[in-house]
């Protein structure tokens, strides 16, 4: 700040060329520029500091600056550079363009199959930048771009970087956020929670579906409060025209203790991907008792089981301990021993995380793309069939409803079905079976060997040992092998 | 410019071997070496002569409350850390002592400043642990940046003017960007005693955009093997499994 430029279309800095302002707030403005570098469309955003006073503004610059030059994907502006604080700050970016999802939020409400899609492209860009060890923490519908590429997220000056000093520090006198998405916790001062960015999310979703925010715009102290003490299933009449399973995943998200919502937006995609198989709670089920019994039965429930597992201490090990596995199972022979040992594996994966879901997942072979779907001796659908055999092979494993999923895929190539499925879903972990190889399957490539060439995630691959299962499995309608 | 910076060496060979193997291939401009290369451990000769190499190539080398004690005496110290010192002082050559008394408390270049213990007059070896440690180092220079060590246990505060100090444990290995609108006062840990917790020594990269503690792990067990060896107490080698 030694010396005021003038800001106006044409200043030069550090070879950014201003062109037009886009936008100007009570904590600085934003121009679109050029640079004889960069093909990209670029905007820079310059803080305004009063001098001696707004501090914050140069705490935002500061974190802004700070974790901005560390994100990179989709999921961001690509950062293209800044100025030191003491003579001109600024942040270079790319410019995104897409439309804020405050259009949206105008507009609500909007169709659940809409909220859906935006809840999905929210939970892909969480787990972006959340692998990148960062919770923005001012999630809102002015920091949201949709774009082509996706949801990008904008103004990380209240961000938090789980490996890097909270330079907003822990003396700030009123929190900081965005009040209407601000979550419990942040309320209380505490920045370090990833959940804090579900509850956001989970906020905006309700805002899009009902037109209002949770609880509204509150401008007091203890406006801002009032979401301490409510527990989710009180929000849950106004949601009274989405479907259950949409509900269900909003009203968890707005949980008041961050234990209680997902663990990672990988679970949120997850259930947002399979709405039908949510399981639904007190939470949104208006019907199950009397308005009090609901609210009693909340406010007592146990929570040892959470009080059990102690916290993960950084976001790494978060995602270490809430894996979504993936249990590929081949059941077209029936329960077979194979199909046995990865419920063995699948079993001791869960028994190590606690906090893991898991999807079970069979493909139903269909021999030619177009073909009417299979059916059974009893003219059923063998989809059904199939989806009994497989919720029969997970029986013993003792899930929780909300911690386990379903899935009969329907495709001719087996492995393409499986990545297909994998691809679409948050997959840390796929457990599957490998039949001994044999002279065919060596020539051809197996199931597992492809899934395993493919695969984004860890893949355990089981095997029975050496004795029997050397050859092809029996004859039968199914029997064509997986690489036909 | 990118300096390595080790201090609390505390006569460990072997930690202190592993870090500048690890420095080497990592590649820095200098040295800092923040004090208390003796004490403790049972390699005070060899090390001395490390440093002493280490300093004819250019390394910036600081007095210690350990080297210190070798000719003033233990007044002050632990019990444990006297008959350490005792021990050291009949390892060492007229050439190691002299080459200890020599040193200076402290070296300044540019807004930075490297000290064994606070800022806060270096000679008394005042421990910095808590925020009030780090205001009244922060009020004692007008440097920007303030290295030492003296207390084993990483730790970095930070203050925007005019705001309240805060305090950050930095990851291992994780580089701590610095901004420039803030004052820093980072505790670098123990090379050759770490009480973090963390058995693996420290050295820190300062860089002119940031710091990152490395942890590198040595050979433990022919360190304790040594002063099991010698006259020195037998927990001077058990706590270093343990990093405390
Ligand atoms: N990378 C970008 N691409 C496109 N537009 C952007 C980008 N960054 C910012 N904008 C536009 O500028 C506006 C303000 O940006 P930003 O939210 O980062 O600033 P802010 O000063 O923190 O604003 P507020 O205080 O209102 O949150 C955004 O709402 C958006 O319209
Ligand atoms: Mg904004």
């Amino acid at each position: 700040m030694s010396e005021r430029k003038i800001l106006a279309p044409g200043l030069m800095i550090d070879g950014f060329t201003l062109g037009e302002r886009i936008f100007a707030g009570g904590m600085g403005s934003v121009w679109r520029a050029t640079h004889p570098d960069h093909t990209l469309p670029i905007i820079v955003k310059i803080p305004f500091f009063a001098p001696g006073e707004n501090v914050s503004a140069i705490i935002a610059f500061e974190i802004e600056e700070m974790i901005m030059k560390r994100l990179s994907g989709p999921h961001v502006p690509k950062f293209l550079g800044s100025g030191e604080l003491a003579d001109l700050p600024y942040i270079a970016m790319e410019f995104v363009e897409g439309d804020l999802l405050s259009t949206l939020t105008d507009a609500a409400p909007i169709p659940a199959a809409e909220v859906v899609r935006v809840g999905q492209l929210l939970a892909r860009a969480l787990i972006d930048i959340h692998r990148q060890q960062v919770v923005h923490l001012d999630l809102k519908p002015g920091n949201v771009i949709l774009s082509k590429r996706g949801a990008v997220l904008i103004d990380f000056g209240l961000a938090h970087h789980d490996k890097l000093p909270d330079l907003m520090g822990e003396e700030t006198a009123l929190p900081v956020g965005s009040a209407p998405y601000m979550s419990p916790e942040q309320i209380l001062g505490d920045r370090t929670h990833l959940e804090s960015d579900i509850y956001a999310v989970g906020a905006m979703l309700y805002e899009l579906a009902t037109a209002k925010p949770p609880f509204g715009i509150p401008n007091t102290r203890s406006g801002l409060k009032q979401r301490l003490k409510t527990p989710p299933a009180m929000l849950a009449p106004a949601l009274s025209g989405v479907p259950p399973g949409l509900a269900e995943v909003i009203l968890k998200s707005l949980s008041v203790d961050p234990a209680d919502r997902y663990p990672t937006a990988d679970h949120l995609l997850f259930d947002l991907n399979h709405l039908d198989q949510v399981a639904l709670t007190d939470r949104s089920q208006r019907n199950s008792g009397g308005f009090l019994a609901r609210i009693g039965a909340l406010l007592s429930r146990p929570s040892e089981a959470r009080r059990a597992t102690p916290r993960p201490t950084s976001f790494e090990q978060r995602f270490a301990s809430a894996p979504v596995i993936m249990a590929a199972v081949d059941l077209s022979h029936g329960a077979d021993p194979l199909a046995e040992l990865v419920r063995v594996h699948v079993r001791r994966v869960l028994a190590a995380e606690p906090r893991a879901r898991l999807a079970c997942v069979t493909v139903l072979k269909t021999k030619i793309i177009g073909e009417d779907k299979p059916i059974d001796e009893a003219g059923r659908p063998a989809y059904i069939g199939r989806l009994v055999a497989l919720k029969d092979w997970a029986r013993s494993l003792h899930l929780p409803e909300e911690k386990v999923s379903y899935h009969v895929l329907e495709g001719v190539d087996a492995a393409a079905s499986l990545m297909e499925y994998a691809n679409h879903n948050p997959i840390d972990h796929i457990v599957m079976g490998a039949r001994a190889s044999s002279s065919l399957r060596r020539h051809l490539g197996s199931v597992s060997s492809r899934v395993v060439a493919e695969a984004r995630s860890t893949v355990t691959v089981v095997r029975l040992g050496g004795v029997g299962e050397t050859d092809e499995p029996p004859p039968g309608p199914e029997s064509v092998p997986d690489e036909s | 410019m990118r300096l390595a910076l080790l201090t609390d060496i505390h006569g460990n060979a072997e930690a202190l071997g592993a870090c500048l193997e690890h420095i080497a291939a990592v590649g820095v401009d200098g040295y800092v070496i923040l004090g208390d290369i003796v004490g403790y451990g049972p390699d005070p000769g060899p090390v001395i002569d490390k440093v002493m190499e280490l300093q004819s190539r250019g390394a910036v080398v600081l007095l210690g409350n350990h080297d210190e004690a070798i000719a003033d005496g233990v007044a002050g110290m632990s019990e444990l850390a006297a008959e350490a010192i005792h021990w050291t002082r009949e390892q060492l050559s007229a050439e190691h002592k002299a080459f200890l008394a020599g040193l200076p408390l402290t070296h300044q270049v540019g807004n930075a400043l490297f000290v064994h213990s606070s800022a806060r007059d270096p000679g008394d070896w005042n421990y910095v642990i808590h925020r009030l440690h780090a205001v009244d180092c922060f009020d004692a220079t007008d440097a920007r940046r303030i290295f030492c060590g003296h207390t084993h246990r990483p730790i970095l505060f930070h203050q925007l003017a005019g705001r309240p100090v805060e305090e950050f444990v930095p990851k291992p290995n994780a580089k701590v960007p610095f901004s420039r609108a803030r004052r820093y006062l980072a505790v670098i840990g123990s090379v050759g005693q770490p009480r973090d917790h963390n058995p693996n020594a420290c050295w820190a990269l300062l860089e002119p955009d940031g710091l990152t503690l490395n942890r590198i792990a040595y050979d433990i067990d022919s360190t304790a093997r040594k002063i099991a060896a010698t006259r020195l107490p037998r927990w001077l080698g058990l706590r270093l499994y343990e990093g405390r």
